[in-house]
């Protein structure tokens, strides 16, 4: 029963040729709705992967469907070349950290760690357990029961209790979302940590886009079962694809406009009047109507008439509507002359005195920082409501 | 006054609400449990000499429990074996359907416990008697028994002698586990209900087969249940005399009947009264024991 072939007991798998997680057109249908449609995705070996996406985008149905405990609908899941879309849970050189952690109330810290080798047949398990609870730094609370930790505490015993098995994916779903604010950030360091010191490969499953782009190497952002876009989290950040991932991730300014098409490596666009380029590699259209996006962060703003630092067009006739004060920035929001709002964040570098609300304005920014998307995609996707 | 009262003391307000609301219950208690106790015990230290009908003397008469068990240690033997094969049986058959009522049976589980439940709107007497029906000689149940040689097995275990099932050990301990078979599932139905699915998807996650789950998991997890549903089994069992009376025969007394027939034929309040305090001392001190090796309240 212990003698499970994919597994290798106390090892690290073979380094034989790359242990990849490959995931091909894989679908799973409820009777009444489709939680994910024809995914694909490598994750290369000993990466730290994010999927990404608000409740309900089918990232934890992708997750438990590598682990075993979903049956797919259609598609096939490998590792390296063995394939395991069928194989049971419990033969997978897999681990799951789970959401709620399910750690098993019966039975004291150290117990629950030596789980998995356990039920391997590993004989001695007394040293390796030691040594995980060092890695997590829970050596004192080893005969104590779950119930008696805090709530990081038996985050962090999930973790070793699936990390002992040096499985060859360890898969968190939501790992720190039961933890408050503080413990968090503090956690998300702590996981980059160990998972650089093991070298395994990590799927970590949140709705947290901060959390996702500090920790992943990769980020994959999901919605409606499908992967929008997948990349670096720098660069899924400054040069989204679809309105969804410029919203879901950060927040976007959206200007309605009309293409006139590609010129050289820049395609031209008309908003309001005026016309900005956007470099080829950002412009994920190139006829008909688009939107122009640009980060808040990326839009300068001064006193109407005063000089803005930027090559592009300044536009003028925008009057401060809303001020917050967050401490490293200011963020104001713009009404313009044709009645959008827009978004603008400036660091508080000191050089000015924050504009007050009615403020005449003008804004501006660099056209590299710009990106052109489809316009027929809703502007308002993946903004959370709340 | 009562203004003041709230001013002043509403912490030792709140101190006395507890034990007025203890009150009812222990009023109770005292009227139905103590006095008839205390009862009892005094009864059990009667002279065996006297009678219903002369009245009793009180001489602190020990000797009346060294008769008892002398007399009727077999019976109190043969209750402890029935119970305990009765408690075994509703273990393994209850569990099963405990099991499958939290967790197989979706939307029919309402329904389900409601059938577990059912037979208590029929009188215990009544459902006892029938069990006389099912296992008469020319039913089909006593049929298929012999045309399968199941009652040869049960010939070759002692439970039947000759080729009837009615008026055997083997229709004695039936009955039992049938009687007392919802006090087992719904105990053990309460603790596997709360065992979260989570910690067994955990397990299978960890490398454990669904048997080896179920083994390290769920059935530590339910050892509440388990514990609760054995005493509530064995203890009405082990004093049970209908199902000895009714389905058993001479050979089949338990020690239930021996305190019936003390008291309401014989009228023998003493040997009686003996008999009912050595059947209780040998319970407690065997559920202590037990809920002690069980070790139950180190579970969550």
């Amino acid at each position: 029963m212990s003698q499970v072939h994919e597994v290798t007991p106390g090892g690290p798998p073979e380094a034989s040729g790359s242990r990849d997680l490959k995931i091909s057109r894989l679908t799973k249908e409820y009777a009444t709705f489709t939680a994910v449609k024809s995914l694909d995705l490598v994750v290369p070996q000993g990466q730290f992967f994010a999927l990404l996406g608000p409740s309900g985008c089918g990232k934890t149905t992708t997750l438990r469907m590598v682990a075993g405990l979903e049956t797919p609908t259609s598609g096939t899941i490998e590792l390296g070349d063995t394939e395991i879309t069928f194989a049971k849970p419990y033969k997978r050189p897999v681990n799951t950290v789970f959401q709620n952690y399910a750690l098993f109330p019966h039975l004291d810290i150290a117990k629950n760690v030596a789980f998995g080798l356990e039920r391997r047949g590993v004989k001695d398990t007394k040293k390796q357990v030691a040594d995980m609870l060092e890695l997590v730094e829970l050596t004192s609370q080893a005969h104590k029961k779950p119930t008696q930790l805090s709530g990081g505490q038996q985050q962090r015993v999930a973790l070793a209790r699936a990390l002992i098995n040096k499985p060859e994916v360890l898969l968190l779903d939501e790992p720190l979302g039961a933890l408050d604010l503080k413990l968090r950030r503090g956690m998300q360091l702590e996981l980059k940590r160990i998972q650089t010191e093991v070298g395994l490969t990590f799927v970590h499953v949140t709705h947290d886009q901060e959390e996702a782009m500090t920790m992943a190497d990769t980020v994959a952002v999901m919605n409606h079962g499908v992967i929008e876009q997948m990349g670096a989290p720098i660069e899924l950040y400054e040069n989204p694809r679809t309105t969804f991932v410029a919203n879901f991730l950060g927040q976007s300014n959206l200007l309605a406009g009309e293409i006139e098409g590609r010129e050289g490596d820049q395609v031209k666009v008309r908003v309001q009047g005026a016309v900005a380029s956007v470099p080829g590699d950002r412009a994920h259209s190139d006829s008909g109507k688009g939107w122009l996006g640009i980060r808040p962060e990326k839009v300068l703003i001064a006193e109407a008439g005063q000089p803005i630092d930027a090559p592009g067009d300044v536009i003028e006739g925008g009057h401060v509507t809303d001020v917050s004060f967050v401490g490293v920035s200011t963020q104001y929001s713009v009404r313009m002359p044709w009645g959008q709002e827009l978004m603008v964040f400036e660091q508080n570098t000191g050089a000015r005195a924050m504009l007050p609300v009615g403020t005449a304005v003008d804004i501006s920014w660099r056209p590299e920082f710009a990106f052109l998307l489809d316009a027929s995609q809703d502007a308002k996707a993946g903004i959370e409501e709340d | 006054m009562a203004a003041l009262d709230d001013v002043v003391a509403p912490k030792a307000k709140r101190k006395l609400t507890g034990y007025w609301l203890i009150l009812p219950g222990a009023v109770w208690l005292l009227i139905f449990f103590v006095v008839p106790f205390y009862s009892l015990v005094a009864s059990s230290l009667f002279d065996p000499k006297g009678s219903p009908l002369t009245g009793y003397d009180m001489t602190f008469h020990f000797q009346n429990f060294w008769d008892a068990i002398d007399k009727y240690k077999g019976q109190i033997w043969r209750s402890l074996w029935y119970a305990g094969v009765a408690t075994l049986l509703c273990l393994v058959v209850g569990y099963v359907l405990a099991y499958a009522i939290a967790f197989k049976a979706g939307r029919w589980k309402n329904l389900m416990l409601v059938l577990v439940i059912a037979p208590f709107f029929t009188s215990f007497l009544l459902r006892t008697l029938s069990w006389q029906l099912i296992l008469s000689d020319d039913g089909w149940v006593t049929s298929l028994a012999r045309s399968t040689h199941f009652i040869d097995l049960l010939q070759v275990v002692g439970l039947v002698d000759g080729d009837r099932l009615l008026a055997t050990q083997f229709a004695v301990i039936a009955g039992l586990t049938y009687n007392f078979l919802p006090f087992m599932v719904l105990p053990l139905y309460a603790s596997l209900e709360k065992v979260d699915p989570r910690l067994i998807e955990a397990a299978g996650d960890l490398y454990a087969s669904p048997m080896r789950g179920f083994f390290k998991v769920t059935f530590p997890l339910s050892l509440p249940g388990v514990v609760a549903g054995t005493l509530l089994t064995f203890i009405p069992a082990a004093g049970d005399y209908v199902n000895a009376t009714l389905l058993g025969n001479t050979n089949t007394r338990m020690v239930g009947n021996s305190i019936q027939s003390l008291f309401t034929s014989q009228g023998d309040y003493a040997a009686a009264g003996a008999l009912s305090v050595i059947l209780m001392v040998i319970i407690v001190a065997a559920v202590m024991l037990y809920v002690r090796t069980a070790g139950t309240e180190d579970l969550v």
